[in-house]
């Protein structure tokens, strides 16, 4: 019975998403306050019955429902329940599912908490939203339906891809989404504002926190990727430049463009045209993403089954929703009020510059992404660019962008200094540069590249400290006007300085990584020492273990570190039922780096392939990368109290409250 | 003129969707060698064991009969996994010469004593040039190479048991009887 109610909730959806969409943006055009009540009451209820499918698959996953083929194709008895539930969103279609629920409750969200926006805005924005969840439950009816029968059905089911299988999983992909799917939002915005016609700071005001909301997640996303792949796909990296590592730093980069351009609509009304383009792109780039996940495009380690009819339906979506959101652009964007001036010295003018350097580090990402299927579709050649193409062109943008970084939060609103810019600068200047004249003292000339990470590194560091440094006036006035100026930091400060050092931080990390990494392939057998980067270490014994739905052979390793020996298990486990292998990397945390080591198989000679690194300042990377999200978080907080209190200053004005049954 | 500034996003939009469209038609994952049934590229490889002769592309077309071309380096683990059915492969006989990709030549011969050796020719690219003109995106990588010093197949990583009982030994059987 359980999938057919899901199946039947599903089609549902369909219809209220249509009726969402329809009600609202008719009643928009028309100001129909009750036709738009209708539509945001099936936007309540397909967030229902989309959570109400969610949860039948769900429940067919925990039972053990055999006769569901997704159920039988991603899932055994013997796997652990929390994975059975991570199955869930672990196939293709059950990962869809999840995606059409979080855009479902960012629609409702608005719906429920947008009272105080203009009424016809709010049913835009809504409107909008039910369109991309039409399109994206017919999706998902029409080529992946999640609740196909079986029949005759198995006795018990396939497994979940053993690589999945992982807590990381768990967390990954819904993290991930929430980010991508969040961003929808923003484009939504960005359309409802094109169809009215009419942009202000109060519109600012209202995407910023949904953009810094959705940035948070699809940074945590992001890094929770990294750091899994760095240790269960044992190949000891932290990117891969891999196509759909590449599919998720693409809206990222334009999401932190899209966040400093609404910041400067918000303060000061100006480069209007700009952010609603960026929310447009934005978005777009989590649909280019989604298309080169499931159509088989591009081959990658992400790629779930390849099918070329759902490539042709996403791409239609695309096709469809930007298409449409660029036309609509066209045709009206160029009417819309241009905001207020600004100098060549000023905060708007650093933003643009940043603004710039990420649009284009994003271009040179989409370029190396695609090229191959361009390449092929033009000229037929089968050609693919690897890390030598993003070392040439991204690399480069990025240390100009970190450069400017430091400029922005320096900057007065509209027309600054000069001089006085550069004397503000002047400690992070120094920071760097002392950086610099170390790195090559010790390391030497060899390492330029590096001393000039670390330089901008301490720079982008220095530059967040600053920013406190200046707001609180260390060395004047008495002590209690001292401590209060400490004390009444904004939060959104502080989230700046989070947000800016954690750059600083992962910069560190990477270039450490990048300068001093070292790698060792060997044979070794039970006794056997073998020395990398100073460090000594020794494999102690190999044994064969039981897992739950798994064999694995383990190797012990002890390495000797400064704070004494310890001790590292390696495993490689065989799962029988998928007849796959996956790697469970020993690595050894340190402070100043770890020690990767991961097994391959035993050689005849009774031999042990035993793979090696050692990876400095590697936890840098992601440690900077959580302090960024942290950041926007701490921002965040900030932001809810200011929008509350516009709301209650706006009440009386406004439209009369809508109210959601 | 300002016009045209707002139209430039939908166009360029334009012009990616049908490159997408064009690109769903083609599967990714075949990697076809544009080498197929042509001469192997002019190369000429250092040793990698000190002092025998390296490799160079014309000795590949003296031989007679049909020979396997095998890219290896000694840091790459699925060479290892690779590595006894080359030795197996040289115990029946098969005449294969081996291609040192991106590797220094020490660790090569380090690799090949510790291993065993399969190979009747080695040669040591260590800047990875002679792999470019082969098309080797990768290793391990195998050619198998007609008597006259032609491509005729290509197989991209490791050769297993299968591979060589149902596609590459047949095609050497058919080679020789060329």
């Amino acid at each position: 019975m359980t999938p057919e109610i899901g199946q039947l909730a599903l089609s549902l959806a369909l219809m209220l998403a249509l009726v969402q969409a329809g009600a609202l943006l008719v009643g928009a055009w028309r100001v129909d306050p009750s036709l738009m009540a209708v539509g945001r009451t099936a936007a309540g209820l397909q967030l229902a019955f989309v959570a109400l499918a969610f949860v039948c698959l769900a429940a067919c996953y925990v039972d053990g429902d055999y006769s569901v083929q997704l159920v039988a194709e991603h899932s055994n008895r013997a796997q652990p329940l929390i994975y059975r539930i991570g199955a869930t969103w672990g196939s293709h279609e059950g990962s869809m599912l999840l995606w059409v629920l979080i855009l479902s409750v960012y629609g409702c969200a608005v719906a429920l908490f947008g009272g105080s926006l203009r009424e016809t805005l709010q049913a835009r924005v809504v409107g909008v939203q039910g369109v991309v969840g039409a399109a994206f439950i017919g999706f998902l009816i029409f080529t992946s339906n999640p609740f196909v029968r079986l029949w005759p059905a198995p006795p018990d089911g396939a497994e979940l891809n053993p690589i999945l299988q992982d807590p990381g999983l768990v967390f990954h992909p819904p993290v991930l989404y929430l980010g991508y799917v969040g961003l929808s939002i923003a484009f939504s915005f960005a359309i409802a504002a094109l169809l009215e016609g009419r942009v202000d700071a109060n519109w600012g005001r209202w995407v910023r926190p949904w953009v810094l909301a959705a940035w948070i997640f699809l940074t945590v996303g992001i890094t929770m990727g990294s750091v899994w792949s760095y240790y269960t796909l044992g190949w000891g990296g932290w990117w891969f430049w891999d196509p759909v590592e590449n599919a998720s730093l693409m809206p990222w980069l334009l999401a932190t463009a899209l966040l400093h351009s609404c910041l400067v609509l918000e303060k000061r009304g100006a480069l209007v045209s700009w952010t609603l383009l960026l929310a447009i792109l934005t978005f777009s780039m989590s649909l280019v993403g989604t298309f080169l996940v499931r159509s088989g495009v591009l081959t990658s380690v992400h790629a779930f089954a390849i099918d070329a009819q759902r490539g042709v339906y996403i791409l239609g979506i695309i096709a469809v929703l930007t298409g449409l959101a660029l036309g609509l652009y066209a045709w009206r964007a160029p009417a819309l009020k241009t905001g207020s001036l600004f100098g060549l010295v000023s905060k708007e003018y650093a933003i643009t510059v940043n603004n710039l350097f990420l649009a284009a580090a994003t271009a040179t990402v989409f370029l190396g992404t695609f090229y191959p299927v361009f390449a092929e579709t033009f000229n037929g050649d089968k050609i693919s660019v690897g890390p030598p193409y993003y070392n040439l062109t991204f690399a480069p943008i990025f240390m100009l962008l970190f450069v400017v970084v430091s400029f922005g939060p320096m900057l007065n609103w509209k027309r600054d200094e000069g001089a006085a810019l550069l004397r503000r600068l002047r400690s992070p200047a120094l920071a760097a540069a002392a950086a610099l004249v170390l790195a090559i003292l010790i390391f030497g000339v060899r390492h330029a590249m590096a001393a000039i990470g670390f330089a901008l590194g301490a720079w982008l560091v220095a530059g967040a400290g600053v920013v406190l440094a200046r707001r609180w006036r260390l060395g004047e006035g008495a002590r209690a006007d001292r401590l209060r100026r400490i004390r009444t930091t904004p939060l959104a400060v502080w989230g700046l300085v989070f947000a800016h050092a954690g750059l600083g931080v992962t910069t560190l990390g990477i270039t450490a990584m990048a300068g001093w990494q070292a790698n060792l392939v060997t044979t070794m057998i039970a006794g056997q020492r073998v020395v990398i980067s100073g460090k000594h270490v020794t494999l102690t014994g190999v044994r064969t273990v039981q897992g739950p739905n798994y064999e694995a052979s383990q190797a012990a390793f002890q390495v000797d570190t400064l704070a004494g020996p310890r001790v590292m298990v390696s495993e490689r486990r065989l799962f029988p039922a998928s007849q796959t292998t996956t790697t469970q990397a020993a690595i050894n945390v340190g402070l100043f780096g770890n020690v990767y080591i991961s097994i391959g198989e035993q050689s005849a000679n009774g031999g042990l392939v035993v793979r090696m690194w050692n990876h400095p300042l590697v936890d840098f990377i992601w440690g900077g990368a959580f302090l960024m999200a942290f950041g926007g978080a701490v921002s965040l907080a900030d932001r809810r109290l200011r929008v509350a209190v516009v709301r209650r200053a706006r009440r009386p004005a406004a439209s009369p409250a809508p109210v959601l049954p | 003129m300002r016009r045209l500034v707002f139209l430039a996003p939908v166009v360029v939009f334009a012009g990616v969707m049908v490159a997408f469209a064009l690109g769903l038609g083609h599967d990714p994952s075949v990697l076809p060698s544009t080498l197929i049934g042509k001469p192997v590229p002019a190369f000429s490889l250092p040793p990698v064991r000190p002092g025998d002769g390296g490799l160079a592309s014309p000795q590949l077309a003296s031989g007679g009969g049909p020979r396997l071309l095998n890219a290896f380096a000694s840091w790459c683990v699925a060479c290892r996994v690779e590595h006894p059915l080359l030795l197996g492969l040289k115990a029946q006989g098969v005449p294969i010469d081996g291609l040192d990709w991106k590797d220094k030549s020490a660790d090569a011969e380090k690799y090949l004593t510790q291993q065993g050796d399969p190979y009747q020719r080695v040669g040591n690219d260590e800047s990875g040039r002679a792999g470019i003109d082969l098309g080797v995106a990768g290793v391990p990588e195998t050619f198998v190479v007609d008597g006259h010093g032609r491509v005729r197949y290509k197989q991209v990583g490791p050769i297993t048991p299968d591979d060589w009982t149902r596609t590459i030994q047949p095609l050497m059987e058919r080679l020789r009887r060329e």
